[in-house]
């Protein structure tokens, strides 16, 4: 049970769009009962892949920009964290950059295999940047090419992670 | 991310989300929620603080295991402060004054925007793990 209310996101995104002139965003709405494919094997012996829309990228890669960029930087999840770094028009990224486990909790990964709660960590995360105005975009490009990946790579759970 | 959540469990791929904005989770309706009352920023817990980031991570791994119904969002009981005044003043628009109104995100440049200048010296122009999209 929530102390306070949840802040409605919608409803001051669309007070904040209305007041600056902006035309209106339009949030995935989908009313329909979700998917469901519960666990097929114990956590303890599933591979585990993280898939985060914080606009990470390792140094070395192309940064996102900021213009309905709807592209994917595979991650390689033995990647030190000193080598990651965020690009995103949205949110506030100081605590992100200051501790990148916040949007993407590799860390928290880490010790969860070395305690034997998951298997293994898949060897890629899958990172782009959220707030893609395109739903088009992402039904037709994004996510077909997310499911690829965590398929080829043989994922059984994925944590999603947005900001 | 509610679309892909959805496209990833439709695929057979177990999926649990993490969520700091109850009503757009809500609304994309992913299969697994767990929910954070934070400001946006740490879904996935504060800052330097690993035992709280693993709390969270537990409880995603929980739903996993333990929700039965399609669409379900589990509230942490976690806190960002004692006091719940850091959500008033969020996005917030005085309807006295619209005209005051901001939009502090950065510019919506088409070249990348890297976190730090010197990242660019660094970069792979072939960068063979970046995957871009056609324009269709």
């Amino acid at each position: 049970m929530l102390r306070s209310a949840p802040i409605d996101y919608i409803q001051r995104t669309r007070e904040q769009y209305s007041a600056l002139n902006y035309p209106p965003y339009e949030w995935a709405q989908n009313s329909q009962t979700p998917p469901w494919h519960p666990l097929h094997k114990p956590l303890s012996a599933s591979r585990v892949a993280l898939v985060c829309s914080g606009g990470i990228y390792a140094r070395g890669q192309i940064a996102f920009h900021h213009k309905d960029d709807n592209s994917l930087r595979l991650i390689p999840t033995d990647v030190a964290t000193t080598q990651l770094r965020t690009s995103h028009f949205a949110y506030d990224q100081s605590a992100a950059r200051k501790d990148i486990n916040c949007v993407f909790p590799i860390e928290p990964l880490r010790r969860a295999e070395a305690a034997g709660k998951i298997g293994t960590i898949a060897p890629y995360a899958f990172t782009f940047m959220g707030g893609i105005y395109s739903q088009r975009k992402v039904v037709e490009q994004l996510a077909p090419a997310i499911v690829s990946h965590l398929i080829q790579d043989e994922v059984d759970v994925a944590i999603m992670v947005p900001v | 991310m509610g679309l892909i959540a959805r496209a990833v469990e439709a695929a057979g791929i177990s999926t649990v989300s993490m969520s700091s904005a109850r009503s757009i989770t809500a609304t994309a309706n992913p299969p697994r929620a767990v929910y954070l009352d934070y400001p946006l920023g740490q879904t996935a817990g504060r800052a330097d603080a690993p035992d709280e980031q693993d709390h969270v991570l537990a409880a995603a791994f929980s739903a996993l295991e333990t929700m039965t119904e399609p669409g379900s969002i589990e509230d942490l009981a976690l806190e960002w402060a004692a006091d719940a005044g850091w959500k008033d003043h969020v996005m917030r628009v005085d309807p006295k004054s619209p005209g005051s109104a901001n939009d502090d995100r950065t510019p919506r440049l088409d070249t990348p925007q890297y976190q730090a200048a010197d990242d660019y010296n660094a970069v792979d122009p072939n960068c063979p793990s970046c995957v871009f999209f056609e324009d269709a």
